[in-house]
């Protein structure tokens, strides 16, 4: 049992510290994320947001304390286990990262050619559909390159390639910064969706507060390397702690 | 106290470039381990190799053409000044044979590739970076050096060999031109005194000349000089666009400082091997 009640969370940060040139950016954090639930990551510009993700997909490692996802200690596993670990997990980055010289379809369709047996009719099929559930016409851009698409239909390409193998678990990393309000809107209620259809437990890091409200089920503010404030939508907007207040004005 | 700070900062400086370089090699070491690890077990990724054999191989045809050619010109010129003093050009032959097949031929066509293709992967895989493709890769558990720098390492060790035979051949033709064209020599005299030389080191299993080996074993090493420096540098870039531009002249710099360098030790190897 954790400290949020539940039996076996999807993941725990335990004292996590991390420091980078000798800046502290992370100066012993504990989160924990239950399953199906959709955890958003609020901070200034640098507070290290970006950075829980990264040591979630066990890109880089903390120089203290722990990382524990889907029951199994990023620190202590090897290569290949932490490989096997991001076999259920998604990523959607702030700039896409879609593969410059893929089409949209080896684009969405990167993790199916890599990981399975399916054959090509049967991949593109998944990336249609995965591309549909994204609000996106396949006949139109599943040959087209990343270079051809614009902002909003490249977070949407992303968000298709990041759920295509239906992960039990989805990070986002600011998936609505630049994007106009109606693209948007549309983001989260994917996210909604997703978890609502799917029961995908989320991460999501931001600093967009419309947003947040929208999607969150819980929200972590983070500053000067600590999270400063933990709960719903509801306990940050009454908050009377100066920092939140602070954020939210 | 301002003078000591000054003379502290500059006696710190040499230790952080050294701890920078003993960074840089233990990180290159492990990635060339991982390297040679992926060239040997599954999974390979044969199309990629496929695209990079076209990409280093193919793609240098042309600057390696161009290379040999003039080389091999400028050789036969040169040497033609000093040999017709004492009426010994029909040794022309000679002297481009020798020197293109043991060394200008395997460390200029790997210090052309290296500039042309070293860079370019160098430029292309640090660009994956700073735009978190490769991040993408990993999330996707996928490893980027199998994925990445092992199709590479590949083509740049079947590449660089083929692409210094081309050097090779078209340099002695450059010699002959201007043999013929220029020094009145005929073909075959020119071209029997190239023999001439490549014999004279004696031939490994029966027909193929110790010169011509020698000439093929250090392209293979030059081979992985470019491909692991590149994709090191490359899979290493940060701060932007300007990262990436960094990452391709660090790798074509401390490339060609390695051939250069690797091209004497192994010069000295193959000749205790071989010729002794």
């Amino acid at each position: 049992m954790t400290a949020s009640g539940h039996p076996d969370p999807v993941i725990q940060l335990r004292g996590v510290r991390l420091s980078f040139g000798g800046r502290p950016v992370l100066d012993g954090i504990d989160l924990v994320v239950d399953p199906g639930e959709t955890v958003c990551i609020l901070g200034g510009s640098g507070a290290g947001k970006s950075t829980v993700l990264r040591l979630i997909l066990g890109l880089i490692q903390p120089e203290e304390g722990e990382i524990i996802v889907n029951g199994r200690e990023m620190g202590t596993a090897s290569y290949e286990e932490v490989l096997e670990i991001r076999l259920d997990m998604g990523m959607v980055f702030q700039g896409a990262a879609l593969f410059d010289s893929l089409t949209v379809l080896d684009n969405v369709g990167f993790y199916l050619f890599e990981h399975t047996d399916l054959s090509d009719a049967e991949i593109r099929q998944r990336v249609e559909d995965a591309l549909e559930m994204v609000d996106l016409d396949p006949a139109e851009v599943i040959g087209l390159l990343p270079s051809e698409l614009s902002g909003g239909m490249r977070k949407r390409v992303g968000l298709a390639r990041a759920l295509i193998h239906e992960p039990k678990l989805l990070l986002y990393d600011e998936p609505t910064s630049g994007l106009d309000p109606i693209t948007t809107r549309t983001i989260d209620e994917l996210i909604r969706k997703l978890q609502r259809e799917l029961g995908v437990t989320s991460v999501v890091v931001t600093h967009d507060l419309d947003s947040a409200f929208r999607i969150a089920d819980r929200l972590a503010l983070l500053s000067e390397g600590k999270i400063v404030f933990e709960g719903s939508v509801e306990d940050m907007k009454s908050s009377d702690e100066s920092y939140v207040r602070e954020f939210l004005a | 106290m301002g003078f000591l700070d000054g003379a502290s900062s500059l006696l710190r400086f040499p230790g952080e470039r050294l701890k920078l370089l003993a960074w840089h090699t233990q990180e290159y070491v492990r990635l060339a381990g991982r390297a040679a690890v992926g060239l040997v077990t599954r999974p390979f990724y044969g199309r990629d190799f496929i695209v990079q054999l076209d990409a280093v191989g193919v793609g240098s045809l042309g600057i390696v053409f161009l290379t040999g050619l003039f080389t091999g010109m400028v050789l036969a010129l040169q040497s033609a000044v000093e040999m017709e003093q004492f009426g010994a050009t029909i040794y022309i032959g000679r002297l481009v044979g020798a020197s293109t097949v043991r060394e200008l031929g395997p460390v200029l066509t790997a210090l052309m590739v290296s500039g042309r293709a070293g860079s370019g992967i160098a430029a292309e895989l640090g660009a994956m970076r700073v735009t978190e493709q490769i991040d993408a890769l990993q999330t996707m558990a996928v490893d980027p050096v199998r994925k990445l720098v092992v199709p590479r390492l590949a083509a740049c060790l079947l590449a660089i060999p083929l692409l210094t035979i081309v050097t090779d051949l078209v340099a002695i033709f450059g010699g002959l031109l201007i043999a013929v064209v220029k020094l009145d020599l005929t073909f075959d005299l020119y071209m029997r005194s190239v023999y001439q030389t490549l014999a004279q080191t004696g031939f490994i299993l029966r027909y193929v000349p110790i010169d011509f080996v020698m000439g093929l074993v250090k392209p293979m090493f030059f081979g992985a000089i470019i491909a692991l420096t590149a994709c090191h540098f490359g899979m290493r870039a940060e701060g932007g666009t300007e990262g990436v531009g960094r990452a391709a002249t660090g790798s074509v710099v401390t490339a060609s400082i390695l051939i250069l360098a690797t091209d004497y030790f192994l010069t000295q190897i193959l000749i205790a091997l071989l010729i002794q």
